[in-house]
């Protein structure tokens, strides 16, 4: 009983269906990654940090599969992807560089009930993105910030230079946010560029008030070291979310 | 039915050794819940309990002396990537089931750092299963579930449990991390066995 009660929360009956998914809207977010506006009729919505499975299929009946975060909170049938342009990736590239608005393809989901923020959990939030890791957790920022959520909340983003950024418009206006350049920093930066460090991780968490939840996203390399770092720092374990992409 | 998107085309593949809705790596993608458990070899230990409780354990020393096997398999994510002939060293869980006398038919597998994946137990049992030590000739490296995971290379790839640490025998089957979060009881890539109810 207790695991039917468990599988009744978790929506995966309407998971387990292929949407199809229309492209209304699309635009570059750097000049290798871009976000796409999909309209998905009947879509049942999602948790903040979860992601999705796109299925292309070309007209010989080729099929492909690849899971993107979704980057915007539940808004019904709207559901936004940011895709990074993978080399040699064969849906991605077609995801960044081929898809037209009007095209419509197929995605299933939401999928992950782990690395997800719920707004009821109390607990205040320490996000650290690594380049398209920022994608999840922005979805955990708006969030955030659509529902002018208590928890205090700090985001820190590491990118290689102020063109890596991804929704730095929206992101430059925003409380609680540090970017980090490990390559180049913009003009008058004060920081030289380099990796984001522990004691940089380390007055982050000093600005929370108490023990955060954490979840970190990136590359592997990446979020082995946040992680390991947090753990150093004196996070539970239990409490540092982690999610990584490979770099296939 | 499927939605024909009009300009992909894709880059094809012809070898049946990919499951469907898989595609090949050449890399070692890592993909684990949370921060890598590191667990100091002197302190490693590896235990199978079963249903009445009685324990067997093996230190690293111990696990080490065992018979090893080497097998080359090809393994399968859920996250789609398939990455074929790899190579493991290990002891195969025939070896360390031996003499463990049970009536399980199930298995719930923990790890360090609390992990824990079901399956049942005729799927670690003749050939099919390794507690695996060494990747590629060299140590398994910690965020690959070093220094021992499980390799259960038929099944989905988050079944082959990282830092593995415990198998339970047990006469139920009950639904471990992954599982409670929506994907599939079993797991067969071959008949893309993803999400509860696939």
């Amino acid at each position: 009983m207790a695991r039917a009660a468990l599988r009744g929360g978790l929506s995966v009956a309407v998971a387990r269906r292929w949407l199809e998914a229309r492209v209304v809207d699309a635009r570059a977010e750097t000049p290798t990654a871009r976000t796409l506006v999909l309209d998905v009729p009947g879509w049942p919505g999602h948790l903040p940090g979860q992601h999705l499975t796109v299925r292309l299929t070309s007209p010989d009946g080729y099929s492909a599969q690849r899971s993107y975060s979704i980057a915007t909170p539940d808004s019904g049938a709207r559901v936004e992807l940011t895709v990074q342009l993978v080399p040699e990736g064969e849906v991605s590239e077609f995801l960044v560089t081929g898809v037209q608005v009007g095209d419509a393809f197929e995605v299933r989901g939401p999928v992950g009930g782990w690395f997800v923020w719920r707004a009821e959990d109390p607990a205040p939030l320490l996000l650290v993105a690594g380049g398209s890791g920022i994608v999840p957790l922005m979805a955990v920022v708006r969030e955030h910030r659509r529902l002018l959520a208590p928890q205090p909340l700090e985001l820190v983003v590491s990118v290689r230079s102020p063109e890596d950024l991804y929704y730095a418009g929206e992101l430059a206006g925003l409380p609680g946010v540090t970017v980090v350049h490990t390559r180049r920093a913009p003009e008058g930066s004060g920081r030289p560029p380099a990796r984001l460090s522990a004691p940089e991780l380390a007055a982050v968490v000093a600005r929370l008030p108490e023990q955060p939840r954490a979840y970190v996203c990136g590359p592997t390399g990446f979020v082995e070291a946040v992680a390991d770092a947090l753990v150093a720092l004196g996070l539970d374990p239990a409490e540092v979310r982690t999610e990584r992409f490979g770099p296939s | 039915m499927a939605i024909v998107t009009p300009g992909f085309r894709g880059r094809g593949r012809s070898d049946d050794r990919v499951p469907p809705g898989q595609y090949l790596v050449e890399d070692f993608p890592v993909l684990s819940a949370g921060p890598t458990p590191r667990v100091p070899l002197d302190r490693w230990q590896f235990s199978i309990v079963t249903e009445t409780g009685l324990q067997s354990s093996w230190s690293w020393d111990e696990l080490q002396a065992l018979p090893a096997s080497s097998p080359t398999v090809d393994i399968h994510c859920v996250t789609q990537w398939s990455k074929l002939a790899t190579t493991w060293k290990g002891v195969s869980l025939d070896v360390l089931l031996e003499d463990v006398d049970t009536a399980a038919d199930y298995v719930l597998v923990h790890s360090y750092g609390g992990y824990t994946t079901n399956l049942p137990l005729e799927d670690l049992l003749d050939g099919k299963a390794w507690v695996a030590y060494e990747f590629d000739g060299e140590p398994l490296a910690p965020d690959h579930g070093g220094p021992a995971r499980l390799l259960v290379p038929h099944l989905y790839f988050w079944k082959s449990a990282k830092w593995v640490q415990r198998l339970e025998l047990r006469l139920d089957d009950t639904p471990g991390f992954w599982e409670q979060l929506g994907y599939h009881e079993y797991g067969d890539p071959w008949r893309e066995q993803r999400y509860a109810g696939d």
